[in-house]
């Protein structure tokens, strides 16, 4: 199998590349989204800790 | 082992413990999704009626178990945060709804790609096709719920009345393709007799079945972690982590 049969795949490449393409996009999102909201929040809570503290 | 789950619904042993276990969540699911795109995509022959656009289902069908299997841990967490008010619960069960929401897009996604070749159409509005979107509407409706009460206790047991609803929904999906007639194909592998999928097929699916569970395992838990510490940070222990 050369490169260029692997990503035709039979000519059903636009299918199953998009598809796999689709699942890269929300699994990568579903890693990222949270992972960026957790130091987000850390920043937030530690923010109130310190004004709990001076008040 | 009942100490060890005792243990492990205390907030600190937890958010300890859930560290260590994504790090090994995440190498784990490396391998298996490598491995199994790699058997699946490159080493399994082509399908002799669908050519290669089944290698959609490599994708479509962990996305589509996933759907429902996240759909059960968050209707089952739900129950036991209503029951036995445990708070740590109540947070998996929220962490559970993006998720599920997100895998069951997926299952949707791909398989209308994979319609449009093998069935002649993007979508049909048949018992399988159908009872999948309403699941997707289920998690988008828990989630809109819980948003829309402003007390956290009161919506997280509306919410989980509303998750406990709908898990009438699950089996209507699982049996949909053989109570009604329907485009969409019977079921290959959950079924009792031996699966009629050809091993070189079967083990690719399974390793991304698996992968697909791994990585669902681990995002959840660093959501899970991240509401543990908004509820807890007032605590000794959330402040010493804070302040790491």
């Amino acid at each position: 199998m050369t490169f260029a049969e692997f990503i035709d795949m039979g000519g059903y490449g636009s299918y199953v590349w998009s598809s796999y393409g689709i699942a890269l996009v929300v699994l990568v999102a579903n890693v990222v989204i949270p992972l960026l909201s957790a130091r987000k929040q850390k920043r937030e809570l530690l923010g109130k800790l310190k004004r709990m503290e001076n008040s | 082992m009942w100490q060890f789950f005792h243990k492990l619904a205390s907030p600190k042993f937890f958010y300890d413990f859930s560290s260590r276990l994504i790090f090994w969540l995440a190498i784990v699911t490396i391998i298996l999704m490598a491995s199994g795109l790699y058997m699946g995509l490159v080493e399994a022959p082509p399908d002799y009626q669908q050519k290669d656009s089944y290698r959609i289902m490599f994708i479509h069908v962990p996305a589509a178990w996933m759907s429902m299997f996240v759909y059960m841990v968050m209707a089952i967490t739900g129950a036991i945060n209503l029951i036995w008010r445990i708070k740590l619960a109540d947070i998996i069960s929220m962490s559970c709804a993006p998720l599920g929401a997100s895998f069951t897009f997926l299952a949707l996604v791909t398989g209308s790609i994979w319609g449009k070749p093998m069935w002649g159409t993007w979508w049909v509005w048949d018992a399988r096709l159908t009872s999948e979107l309403i699941l997707l509407f289920l998690y988008l409706g828990y989630m809109a719920l819980r948003a829309s009460i402003e007390d956290k206790t009161n919506a997280s047991r509306a919410a989980a009345v509303l998750a406990l609803v709908g898990v009438v929904n699950i089996p209507i999906i699982h049996y949909s393709v053989e109570w009604w007639n329907t485009l969409h194909q019977g079921p290959t592998v959950t079924k009792f007799d031996k699966p009629s999928i050809h091993t070189s097929m079967l083990i690719p699916l399974l390793l991304m079945a698996f992968a697909f569970k791994t990585y669902f395992v681990s995002v959840l838990l660093v959501r899970t972690r991240t509401e543990l510490l908004v509820r807890e940070f007032r605590s000794s222990w959330a402040r010493k982590e804070l302040s790491k």
